[in-house]
This record gives C-alpha cells, sequence and structure tokens, in this order.
C-alpha cells in the first residue's frame, strides 16, 4: 500500500507549533549591529542633500550611509535584459532622484535595535520635489515627467506590436464588446516581512540569511549586487514566513545590509516593519487591460483581442516582464479561432512590481473570464454556457495554442460540469431569481472561471529541471538535498513520502534540507509551481537511482546477479528472487561506502494545471457590501501526492484569489504617496471575510514526470479572483450593470447599482 | 527600570527600558522566540500570548505593564514532555500551519478563545480570530483546528 | 514601529496619578490604562510623551455598580468586560454590545472604556454609544469631580473637554432594561473601526465617523418623536453631517450609509 496519496502529517509541525520556527529574526550572530533604512517620503524629487550629523551622534549610532557610499557597486538591473531596458537600473540607495515612496535614501546602523528608527529620525534629507507620474495612462503622454531621461522613455518593454494588430480580427463576428478593465495593484504582504543578516569571514566569504524563494538565485544576486564571484557567497535559508512570488533573488536593502557588515568588520542584520514592507516589497498585478470580444449570437466566441499597459513601478523588476506570461496564457482553456495580445509596461513613480502568486497568469485568466462574462451578457447566453461552447474539448496528447504554449493535458469540460454539478448551478439560479422576483436587497451572485495555467516553466532553472541528492545511512536513516526552497508548502514531509516509497524509509527517519548553497550550489527554489514536479520527481528518480546504484553492492552482498534480485520496499531490502531469507537491509550497504546519488531531473516543459471555480455572493445592493457565501472549486493538478497539503495549497490560493476580487488593493494618491501603508488600512483578508471553502477532486495527469503531477501552489488563486468578481457583477446583472472593477468594495458596487438604476449603463 | 513577572510558570526578573514592548521582552531577554512580529499597527496578532490567561497582543502591551502578572506563550503550552497541547495536536492534525509565522499568535489566540468559549461554532471561531491573520492557509483549516479542538468539527464544517 | 524613549510609573491610586499629572506640563504626560488608543500612535510616532502614567491596575478606577438610576463603570474596565458583564447586558445592552464589537478579542482584553473616550475617535463604538445613551463621563481633577454629558465631553476630532490635569473616572450610563435599542456597525472586515456606525435607543440616534464627534442624528430624532414611519425618520438621518472622504468613503456614499443604517438599525431593535 503506497503512502502517496495519503493525508501524512507534516513532519515539521512539532517544531513550529512548540517552539516556533526560525526565521531571519530570531537568529542571533554574537556582535550583531542592526540596520535601520531612511526612505524617501516623495515620490519624485531630486535629492539636494542628506545630512547625517544628527544621526550619526544619536545614542548606539555606530555608522551611517548614503548612496555616495555604495555609488561604486552597480544599478541592480531589470530582468530578462533582451527584453526589458537596461537603462532603469535601481541604485541600491538612491543617489541624487528618488523615485517612489519608500525608495531607501540612507541607512544607519545601530548598537541596538530600538536605537535605529531614534536615529533615522535624525536624518536630515533636503529634497526638491519633482512632477509625479502615478498614473500609467499617463506614462506615454509627451508631457508626462520622464523617470530615466537617460532611457527618453517611460516605456519598459513591448510585447507584441500595436501596429501590427489585425484590423479585421472580427469581421463578421454578430456581437462585439470591448471594455477597459483594471487588474489592480496588490500587496503580496507575507505574514514574515523581508529580513537579512550577514557576515564576512576571515576568507572574505559573505555567509548570509536572508529568507527567499531559492537560495541559489538569491546567491547570484547578491552576487551582482556587490561584485562578487558567486563562490565568494554562501547563502543560508532560515525558515521562511511565506514569500508568495516577492522573496526571489534579491532586493536592494537585502545588499545594503551585507555590504554595512563587511564596511564595519561585524554582523549586521535588519528586518523591515510592516511599513516598510507594504511599500517596499514589490507589489503585484497592476495592468490596465482592454479586452475585446467577438461572436456569434449563439455564444460561440471566434476572436478575441488583449492589450494589455502594465505598471512596472518606479524600476522595472520582474513584473515589467509579467505581460509575456499573461500573453501567453491569454486564451486561456478555450478555442478561439482568432486571438492576439499586445503589452507595454511603463515605469511610474511607485513601489516596483515583481511576482506575485500567478505572476501574470491570474491576470491573463481575470481577463479572459470578464470578457466571457461581457459576451454572455450581450448575447443573453447563460455564462456557464458560454464557457461549455467554447472550451477545448478534453485532450490527452499535448495541445499547441496559437500562442506557443504547449497544454500537456486536459478535460477542462468535465472540470467545468464537476464544479458547477458541486456547486448547485441550477438551483443558486432558481435562488437567485426567487430573490430578484422579491426585489430583496441582499441579491444572489453566481460566479464562474475556468482556467488553465502554466507551471514550471523553467525560467529559474535554465529549464523545466530540479536536481536531488538522496543519501541513505547506515543507521537506516536517510537525508535528501532539495534544489527547491519550500516556505510553507510542506517539502520536508511530501520529498520524505517519495523517497520513503520507494526505499521502504519511515518519513520520520528521512530528513530533507535545502537553501544552503554551500551544500546544494544549484537549485531553482521554488515558485512558479515548479516544486513537485520537477523537484519531487528528482527526489523520485535520485530514490530509484539509488536502488540501482546499491544492487550491486547487495550482488556482491548476496553472492548472487543483480538480475536475481528484487528490491522489497516494504522490508526495505534486496532479496534473491524466491529465496525471502536471502536479504540484505538497504542500510547496510551504506556500509561499505557512502551510499548516495546526486540526479537532475528534466521535464520535457511546463505542465499545465486547470479547473473551474465558482462563486457564490451575497450582495447588499443598499450598501455594496459584498458577502462571499460559498466558493466551490475543481482544481485539477494532475496526481495529488498528499491531498492534505495539496488542499491547503489551494484553500491559500482560493483566499488571496478572492481577496484581490471584493478585498484588497494598494491606493496611492495623485502625487504618489501611498495610502494603504499599514495592515489598519490595508484590507488585509480575515477569517470573518470568507467562508470555509469547498473542494472538488479532480486529477488528470500528465505524462511529463513519473509521478503525473503538475503545480497546484497558484491555481486556486488563479480561479478564485475571476470567479469572486463576476459573482459580484452577476448579481447586479439584473439591474443593468455590466463590469464591476475589482476590488468590489462596497462603495464601487454601490456606485454601480446607482448609475445602473439612473440608466447611465454600466 | 526593574521588572519582575511570571513567564511560562518561571519568575523573572529584568533591568529593562519603559519602552520595550512586551514582544521583544519576551523573545529577546527571555530566549522565546515563537511569537513574532507582523506589523506596526495591532492588527495581525503574530504576537498573540496569554496575560493572565487572556488573550492580548503582546506587540501593544509595554513589558512593565505586565509586573507582576503571569504570561503564557506557545512554548509553555506543551506539556513537560514537550506533547502537544490539545490545541496544537489539533492544528498538527488539520494542517493548520503552513509557513508557521502565524501560527504561535494564532494558536494562543484559539486556547484564549476556547477558554472562554469551549465549543464554538464556525461563526463564532472566525470572529474570535479576527484579529490574527494568515496568508498561506485561508484559514480553512485553522477553523477545523479550533472547532476540533472544541470538540465541534464534524458538526460544523464539512470536510 | 517603537515607541520614542519615556518615562514610565505605576500609580497606586487615583490621586497619586492627578498628583503625577499635576507635576508635569501640559501635553507632555499621558495616562496609560490598557493602552490600545495611545501605544498605537506612539509607536507610530504620533504621540511622544514624556512620561507615562499606568493606572490600568489602579482599584478605584475599576468595577461596574449600580448607583440609583445609573450604572457606573470604572475607567479602567475593558471591553471584554463591559461586554460579558451580566449588570451592563442586562441594565445597558447596548453598552455591552458595542463593547463586544471593537477591535478584535485581544484588543478587548485591554482596552478601555475611559481609554477609548478619552481617546475621543469618532469612528470608535464607545464614544457614540455613550451619546446614544445619553450617558456623562465623570472626570476627577484636582479640584475634585465633574460630569459632563458625552454629547458635551467630545468637543473635536479626538478632543475632549478634559482639562490638563484631570482623568476620566469613571463612566455614567443611565439604567434602561428592557428598552429596545438598535446597534449598526459598516465595516469591510470585522476588526476595522466603522466606515459609517449607528446607534439607537429611547429615541436617541447617534453617528459615528459622520463628522470629527459622534453627531446625533436630530433631524432623524424629531422626525420620530413627531410620529414620522421609520422610513422617512431615517431619510433625514445625515442631515447636518459633513463626513470626512478617506480610502473607503467619499462624502455622498457615507451620507447614504448614514440613513440606510439607521433605517436598519430603528427595524432591527432587541
Amino acid at each position: 500500500m503506497s503512502i502517496l496519496g495519503t493525508r501524512v502529517l507534516r513532519t515539521e509541525d512539532p517544531r513550529f507549533l512548540t517552539t516556533g520556527g526560525v526565521y531571519t529574526e530570531d537568529l542571533q550572530l554574537p556582535g550583531e549591529c542592526h540596520v535601520f533604512f531612511v526612505r524617501s517620503p516623495i515620490a519624485h524629487a531630486r535629492i539636494r542633500s542628506i545630512d547625517l550629523s544628527a544621526a550619526r551622534a544619536a545614542p548606539g549610532v555606530i555608522a551611517a550611509y548614503t548612496g555616495a557610499d555604495v555609488a561604486d557597486l552597480p544599478l541592480l538591473a531589470p530582468p530578462m535584459p533582451h527584453m526589458v531596458n537596461g537603462q532603469m537600473g535601481q541604485p541600491l540607495l538612491a543617489r541624487d532622484v528618488a523615485r517612489f515612496v519608500g525608495e531607501p535614501v540612507a541607512v544607519v546602523v545601530t548598537e541596538q535595535a530600538y536605537q535605529g528608527e531614534d536615529a533615522a529620525e535624525l536624518v536630515d534629507t533636503d529634497y526638491e520635489p519633482l512632477p509625479a507620474l502615478v498614473d500609467p495612462v499617463q506614462a506615454g503622454q509627451p508631457a508626462a515627467t520622464v523617470l530615466f531621461p537617460e532611457a527618453g522613455t517611460n516605456v519598459a518593454a513591448t510585447f507584441g506590436d500595436p501596429g501590427a494588430l489585425a484590423g479585421d480580427l472580427f469581421d463578421g463576428c454578430e456581437v462585439v464588446v470591448r471594455r477597459t478593465i483594471v487588474n489592480q495593484r496588490v500587496a503580496p504582504a507575507p505574514m514574515e516581512t523581508r529580513a537579512a543578516a550577514a557576515q564576512w569571514g576571515e576568507d572574505g566569504r559573505l555567509t548570509a540569511w536572508i529568507p527567499n524563494q531559492g537560495a541559489q538565485g538569491t546567491r547570484d544576486s547578491l552576487a551582482t549586487m556587490l561584485g562578487l564571484d558567486p563562490a565568494g557567497v554562501r547563502i543560508i535559508t532560515p525558515d521562511v514566513g511565506g514569500a508568495f512570488g516577492a522573496k526571489f533573488g534579491a532586493d536592494p536593502e537585502h545588499g545594503v545590509v551585507c555590504w554595512v557588515a563587511r564596511q564595519l568588520g561585524r554582523p549586521a542584520r535588519w528586518t523591515e516593519t510592516r511599513n516598510e514592507n507594504l511599500i517596499g516589497m514589490t507589489h503585484g498585478r497592476a495592468q490596465i487591460q482592454t479586452v475585446t470580444i467577438g461572436g456569434r449570437r449563439d455564444g460561440s466566441v471566434q476572436a478575441y483581442r488583449l492589450e494589455i499597459l502594465q505598471d512596472a513601478g518606479a524600476y522595472p523588476r520582474f513584473g515589467a516582464f509579467l505581460p509575456a506570461l499573461t500573453i501567453l496564457m491569454c486564451p486561456g482553456p478555450y478555442a478561439i479561432g482568432r486571438a492576439e495580445a499586445v503589452a507595454r509596461s511603463v515605469v511610474t513613480n511607485t513601489t516596483p512590481v515583481g511576482a506575485y502568486r500567478g505572476a501574470g497568469r491570474p491576470e491573463a485568466t481575470a481577463a479572459v473570464e470578464r470578457a466571457m462574462d461581457l459576451f454572455a451578457a450581450e448575447t443573453g447566453v447563460d455564462p456557464a454556457e458560454v464557457r461549455r461552447k467554447n472550451l477545448l474539448p478534453r485532450f490527452s496528447e499535448p495541445h499547441t495554442t496559437s500562442f506557443g504554449a504547449v497544454y500537456d493535458s486536459g478535460d477542462y469540460v468535465a472540470a467545468l460540469d464537476a464544479a458547477l454539478a458541486a456547486a448547485g448551478y441550477a438551483d443558486l439560479r432558481k435562488e437567485q431569481e426567487a430573490r430578484r422576483a422579491t426585489g430583496d436587497p441582499v441579491q444572489l451572485g453566481i460566479g464562474l472561471a475556468c482556467y488553465v495555467e502554466i507551471t514550471g516553466p523553467g525560467m529559474e532553472a535554465g529549464g523545466p529541471k530540479e536536481n536531488a541528492t538522496v543519501e541513505v545511512h547506515p543507521d537506516g536513516s536517510a537525508t535528501i538535498l532539495t534544489g527547491t526552497s519550500p516556505h510553507g508548502q510542506g517539502h520536508a514531509t511530501v520529498w520524505a513520502m517519495l523517497a520513503s516509497d520507494e526505499l521502504g524509509i519511515p518519513v520520520d527517519k528521512i530528513t530533507v534540507r535545502w537553501g544552503d548553497t554551500d551544500l546544494i550550489p544549484e537549485g531553482g527554489g521554488t515558485g512558479g509551481s515548479r516544486s513537485l514536479q520537477q523537484g519531487g520527481a528528482a527526489v523520485q528518480q535520485a530514490s530509484r537511482e539509488l536502488i540501482e546504484l546499491a544492487r550491486d553492492r547487495a550482488a556482491a552482498h548476496l553472492e548472487a546477479s543483480p538480475a536475481d534480485l528484487l528490491f522489497e520496499a516494504e522490508r526495505s531490502a534486496f532479496a534473491v528472487a524466491g529465496d525471502p531469507d536471502a536479504a540484505v537491509p538497504l542500510a547496510r550497504l551504506a556500509e561499505t561506502g557512502q551510499l548516495l546519488v546526486r540526479t537532475i531531473f528534466s521535464a520535457p516543459g511546463p505542465t499545465f494545471p486547470f479547473g473551474t471555480h465558482v462563486a457564490v455572493t451575497d450582495v447588499d445592493t443598499e450598501t455594496g457590501k459584498v458577502a462571499l457565501r460559498r466558493l466551490i472549486t475543481v482544481d485539477d493538478a494532475g496526481t495529488v501526492i498528499n491531498p492534505l497539503l495539496a488542499e491547503g495549497q489551494r484553500h491559500g490560493g482560493i483566499a488571496q484569489g478572492a481577496a484581490q476580487a471584493f478585498l484588497e488593493e494598494v491606493i496611492y494618491d495623485a502625487d504618489g504617496n501611498p495610502l494603504t501603508a499599514t495592515f489598519a488600512d490595508y484590507p488585509f483578508l480575515s477569517a470573518t471575510e470568507v467562508p470555509s471553502f469547498e473542494l472538488a477532486g479532480m486529477e488528470t495527469p500528465t505524462s511529463y514526470n513519473p509521478l503525473g503531477a503538475k503545480g497546484i501552489g497558484e491555481a486556486g488563486t488563479i480561479g478564485a479572483t475571476p470567479a469572486v468578481q463576476n459573482a459580484v457583477i452577476d448579481a447586479l446583472a439584473h439591474l443593468g450593470v455590466r463590469h464591476i472593477d475589482m476590488p468590489a468594495s462596497p462603495q464601487r458596487v454601490w456606485r454601480a447599482v446607482r448609475e445602473a438604476a439612473a440608466g447611465k449603463g454600466a | 527600570m526593574q521588572l519582575e513577572l511570571v513567564v511560562n510558570g518561571q519568575a523573572r526578573a529584568d533591568e529593562v527600558e519603559p519602552r520595550l514592548l512586551l514582544v521583544h521582552y519576551l523573545r529577546d531577554r527571555c530566549g522565546l522566540r515563537a511569537a513574532n512580529v507582523g506589523c506596526d499597527t495591532t492588527s495581525c496578532g503574530a504576537c498573540t500570548v496569554l496575560l493572565n490567561g487572556r488573550s492580548v497582543k503582546s506587540c501593544t502591551v509595554l513589558a512593565v505593564q505586565a509586573a507582576g502578572q503571569q504570561v503564557t506563550t506557545a512554548e509553555g503550552l506543551a506539556g513537560p514532555g514537550g506533547d502537544l497541547h490539545p490545541v496544537q495536536r489539533a492544528f498538527r492534525e488539520e494542517h493548520g500551519l503552513q509557513c508557521g509565522f502565524c501560527t504561535p499568535g494564532m494558536v494562543m489566540a484559539a486556547t484564549g478563545l476556547l477558554a472562554e468559549n469551549p465549543h464554538p461554532t464556525e461563526a463564532e471561531v472566525r470572529e474570535g480570530l479576527e484579529g490574527n491573520f494568515c496568508r498561506c492557509t485561508g484559514y480553512h483549516n485553522i477553523v477545523r483546528a479550533v472547532l476540533a479542538a472544541g470538540g465541534t468539527l464534524d458538526r460544523e464544517v464539512p470536510a | 514601529m517603537i515607541p520614542a524613549p519615556f518615562d514610565y510609573v505605576a500609580a497606586r491610586s487615583m490621586q497619586h496619578a492627578l498628583d503625577l499629572l499635576a507635576d508635569s506640563p501640559d501635553d507632555d504626560a499621558k495616562l496609560l490604562a490598557g493602552g490600545h488608543s495611545l501605544l498605537p500612535m506612539m509607536k507610530l510616532r504620533l504621540a511622544v510623551p514624556s512620561v507615562l502614567i499606568d493606572i490600568g491596575r489602579v482599584g478605584e478606577l475599576a468595577g461596574i455598580r449600580v448607583d440609583g438610576p445609573d450604572l457606573v463603570i470604572g475607567a479602567v474596565t475593558c471591553h471584554a468586560d463591559v461586554a460579558s458583564s451580566e449588570l451592563v447586558r442586562a441594565e445597558a445592552p447596548l453598552l455591552a454590545h458595542a463593547a463586544s464589537l471593537v477591535g478584535d478579542p485581544q484588543i478587548r482584553h485591554r482596552g478601555t472604556i475611559g481609554g477609548s473616550l478619552a481617546h475621543a475617535d469618532p469612528a470608535a463604538d464607545l464614544p457614540m454609544a455613550l451619546v446614544a445613551l445619553g450617558g456623562l463621563v465623570e472626570i476627577t481633577g484636582p479640584d475634585g469631580v465633574r460630569s459632563v454629558a458625552a454629547g458635551d465631553f467630545f468637543v473635536g476630532f479626538f478632543e475632549t473637554s478634559l482639562e490638563p490635569g484631570e482623568l476620566v473616572s469613571a463612566v455614567r450610563v443611565p439604567r434602561c432594561p428592557g428598552v429596545a435599542w438598535g446597534y449598526q456597525k459598516f465595516v469591510r472586515r470585522a476588526n476595522d473601526w466603522a466606515i459609517v456606525g449607528v446607534a439607537c435607543v429611547d429615541g436617541r440616534i447617534a453617528l459615528a465617523n459622520m463628522g470629527p464627534v459622534p453627531l446625533r442624528a436630530r433631524a432623524a430624532e424629531q422626525a420620530l418623536a413627531g410620529g414620522s414611519p421609520v422610513a422617512s425618520a431615517a431619510a433625514l438621518a445625515a442631515e447636518g453631517t459633513d463626513p470626512a472622504e478617506d480610502i473607503h468613503a467619499d462624502r455622498e456614499y457615507r451620507q447614504h450609509l448614514a440613513r440606510v443604517l439607521t433605517r436598519r438599525a430603528l427595524e432591527h431593535q432587541r
């Protein structure tokens, strides 16, 4: 009876529950000093002068530095240099210009943590305000402030050619709907903020403890930042309190902390406050999208166009590149005969935008799902029917879309049917009808989202691959080294399950290690939902290869031919076929020499999990308040290795996705001042705003790895956002409301109801 | 100034500055680092501990305000042999934690909630945890864990 | 997120607290009870007192008792104790309900009624509730005790009629067992401050977050008193209000909410 597919409790938990995880802030380095950043309070300003004298004289201050002190270090370059404007690099500390509220401009270093904030208040900075560009739509206007005069433009990247859009794309369509919609800026807001602790050895090597999503990538980023050979940098990954895409690589602050440690010859540490996190950690989403959808009155879609304006923030980070993924996935799970997409990323005087759970794909799904509902409303066809009509039929051989994505396997109609059945769709429509008939002030909305998404694309590892090392010890225990980097996903448990299933060693005797670049110099980390399908597959592969390595030793030990031996996982031993007593335990074979295999698993390509979400909302038409009543999902990510953990990933993703639809939003005023920079103002989702979720199971395996597994980590987020948004609008459709931008805040919803009632249309 | 109080059953005496927050006193002076700081505005609850048996956000209590009183942290919940407290056990069994950062505070808030309302409904659990944020779990399994610890899981929530 | 340095002294008695206050220059000493209005401000460095006088455990300032027609609640009584008090739930249930909605359970275990009133946040539950109940704020100072009607106690945005050297010592609430009351608190998340709040009891309607202080919806009250149906009276709830605008609501929407919530508070009384 295989352990795979069973609800194994996490081996990580006892420690987390009793003494707590050991996060970077929990570490203590003897002799450490504390780093505190001074940040620009103005969105766009020339820095005329920074006077550190009062700060330097404050109690406990060891040193204070500005951009001038680190001017010899290279600028943090935008990612994907062949795609993103390279003249928009970010200094580790701002030099002449501050380009967003929260940009680090100086740093004070103190003996005790509390003294940092005291000293920072004494740093006297003289700013000359410059016009702030806050609205990405304005970024291309001739009169707009240009953030990087050397670049001469605010355009950081373009994808596709707007001039090459087909003028006849919608010819022959009986119905065409076009709408500009907003996929608003949100804050990843992991519970653990960013942090770093750094110390330099006598040998000149840097050791840095940084919460991250891939120690190897962080090492490389830091090395570049500090002008070091990566071999001279060791990253150790403590427990990480959530990341959601925003802890990849390294931020300027991490580089500064390392630099300070070298300057002062003593360990240095930093943990940002939540306020700093909400303005200093990269934000997510921030796309303005124009969707155009056309087809026949019977609900069949013939053409679709997506035009994207990506707000990259002040310095292009991964967010500037994300529209490429949005474009790749723009037709979603649908068979649309003619589709095209273009995008432009522009800089603005706001926090840089990076990856956030889903990273480009939620934006694609949100756009096409909104388009499907707009089309349904225009044609008068039920939204479920429109989707059913247009979904790609079931396929088990890879299907290549017109955008070049190779979907590995999919059964989208089955997912739709399963979700609708689990939701009781017909009954919900009846209840909706009844409430409409009585004019109930609280209306019922049912929202759908059918999605397919790309996982494990391989950008972070030079291809869809991952390494694993498995070693069996003479005492019967085993150690796994993985190139993934869990931060809540439970790899310690699942990788142990995979090895246990092959080797017969109990899960609690298997130790999994990650995140130390001296121990594991290569790896792609954890993100893009890659880990199980590549990292887990590597663990299984290494375990199988280890058995084959051990076979020869067993043959020698048992004086038999290797071909005559069977490996019996149940007792973790080789035995001679037909003679069960002639056996040797696997662990015993480690006595003659190290029993270890390092392997690399390579997948033929990324995989494409898919599903359907159904959201049920109560919308109070008098106040505009949205209550999320039910969220029913089908998330098919192929074979499920640990259902307990897979469900947990879905729950978390669903909650974040839902939160974007009706609650969360980063808001700037016209001058670029952030208005949602604390947890009191940023409407971070709490337990009272979401119900318990209803998860339906479906597993359509992939042929791309022996596990049959795709990635589950982001799927929940991708489906939930449009399902909830569509539900809110659906609740008000009978009043004439066709669209409400996210988040569906009470004021927004109330306005939409009023405008529809006034006949202004929506 | 001098501060005397009882932490996890142990009497302590320390010299502290008045502005030292209780959470930092527990973490840095007592070495009890399970409670975490997750925000600046008394919003997230990652720092929750029990003060005289009642849940409080230790980031918004001065250590000196706790003088002469009893503080219990997550480290103080487990049994002498390291056995998990029923609430801790329920969190494990229901997979009510992922990255673990909110967990000690969540467990202490749940423990405080159950002390005041031993058999809560789902709605009461969600309201009772309104002061504790989690980004990883979507709250679903946390709610299950608290209901399980209160003996009402099967009655309240489908699997 | 750390307060600026300050000195701290734990008051042994109310008189001791008054003496300490008298010894400090204006605005330089602050009283600390639960600290859940003051400490968050100090952590953001919006308040930088040089001395904190802790009255959190001064016995004379604690306790809930009946005094003739009134309930008397000591200033340092925490919200959780007000919410769960059999006495308050029987004699002034609107107050118990309001206290049960402040923040979250942890905040309610620390925040006090005196602290909340002295903080005078117009969006808060207790100031609005006290105005609706027609309660009194009992103030003790160097010259003795005085009482101020709730409606006169809140004089401006986060501003009360407390004079330097005075402290809120108790709250007096007219006992109104069995009198129907209504309460509506409109929030986006359960532990938020009200975007708009309404409390009504005994012909009085108080509004939270519709101005710099808790307001009475006088036009609506008068209409009700004159026999208007609830819906018509509630339609007047926003008259005379000049609500601020923020990321949650503009003026027009706030006034709309005031009308809707007033109607609901009146319709769903208990």
